[in-house]
């Protein structure tokens, strides 16, 4: 009896930590609040993006009436971008690999995924970075003309997307290094993996929309 | 039915539940790459007109790709997809709604967006 009441608070105080995908959980869907709350809060980011991709089709070719400039599309280096996109697509397989790393239990493989994540992540928003100061030293600043600000906006939210990744893989990475996180709050992982993989496919969209469609 | 026929049903049920192994994603990760190099050809040879129809369904085959298999949509509750696509959906509502108040909004002058022009 006191055990019964000492595994309900227990599960009070830290949740359910010993749930696997095959049982049913405590909740109303059967599935686990966290991951539903995640679906929902990507789902809701597609409006985001949505209406910003949006923003920056219509406004691509404008410079507006009392200004001047180039516009993004005219500074473009797509090879350089390619690479960019590359490495990001990779970081879904090494994200993913982290993923099913925890769920058998191979913490060090799975740390190793999780920095190798990480570290494909800064490489894209390095990236970014060197292309957005050389679209500066040509003369294209956020405020230079419409069509600027729409893409730096774009590219500039899903910049800070792909930098919230990294701060969370650093952070599961420190969790596991300290013996915080482990196989039994696998789900943990895989939901910052959902998070990850929606930047990838925000960045597939942008990539093809914005940079390779003339 | 014994007990090593319901391990092995079991054992089934998780291989479709969890996903593909290490070397499924890695497949599939080569198959992403070999998408994406298709793209990036588009940009250094000129397919005509169809360049732009070819980028939107390699983009679309990469979207696919990635949340079936690596975001385990595939695999996952239905639930999941309904909440994902309810957003996919949405967003592709704001774009048709933009560009038809855009369309609307078109002037004799020849710009297509009278509030920027």
């Amino acid at each position: 009896m006191a055990d019964t009441a000492e595994a309900e608070t227990s599960e009070l105080a830290y949740g359910p930590t010993d749930w696997d995908d095959h049982h049913h959980l405590p909740t109303n869907t059967g599935l686990t609040n966290e991951k539903v709350t995640m679906w929902a809060f990507l789902g809701s980011d597609c409006l985001l993006f949505g209406a910003l991709i949006s923003t920056y089709l219509l406004c691509r070719n404008r410079v507006g009436p009392a200004t001047k400039g180039p516009t993004a599309a005219d500074l473009f280096d797509i090879p350089f971008t390619s690479v960019s996109s590359f490495v990001l697509l990779m970081s879904s397989l090494t994200m993913v690999l982290a993923v099913t790393s925890i769920q058998r239990a191979e913490m060090e493989r799975c740390k190793l995924w999780l920095l190798t994540t990480a570290a494909l992540g800064s490489i894209f928003i390095a990236g970014q970075v060197y292309e957005f100061t050389g679209f500066y030293r040509e003369g294209l600043g956020f405020t230079t003309n419409i069509s600027s600000s729409a893409f730096f906006t774009l590219t500039g939210f899903h910049g800070v997307h792909v930098s919230l990744g990294i701060v969370m893989l650093v952070t599961m990475w420190v969790l596991v290094t300290r013996g915080n996180l482990g196989p039994e709050r696998a789900e943990t992982i895989e939901i910052i993996g959902l998070y990850w993989h929606f930047v990838d496919i925000v960045w597939i969209v942008i990539f093809a929309v914005v940079y390779l469609i003339p | 039915m014994n007990t090593a026929t319901v391990s092995e049903d079991e054992g089934h049920q998780e291989h479709s539940e969890h996903g593909l192994s290490d070397f499924g994603y890695i497949k599939i990760a080569v198959i992403l790459a070999i998408l994406t190099a298709a793209e990036v050809a588009t940009y250094f040879f000129d397919f005509g007109v169809v360049e732009i129809p070819s980028l939107l369904i390699l983009m679309v085959v990469k979207f696919q790709i990635v949340v079936s298999y690596f975001m385990h949509l595939k695999f996952d509750s239905k639930v999941f997809s309904y909440l994902f696509v309810t957003g996919l959906v949405l967003a592709m509502l704001v774009f048709a709604a933009m560009g038809t108040s855009m369309a609307f909004w078109q002037n004799p002058s020849g710009c297509d967006a009278s509030a920027f022009c």
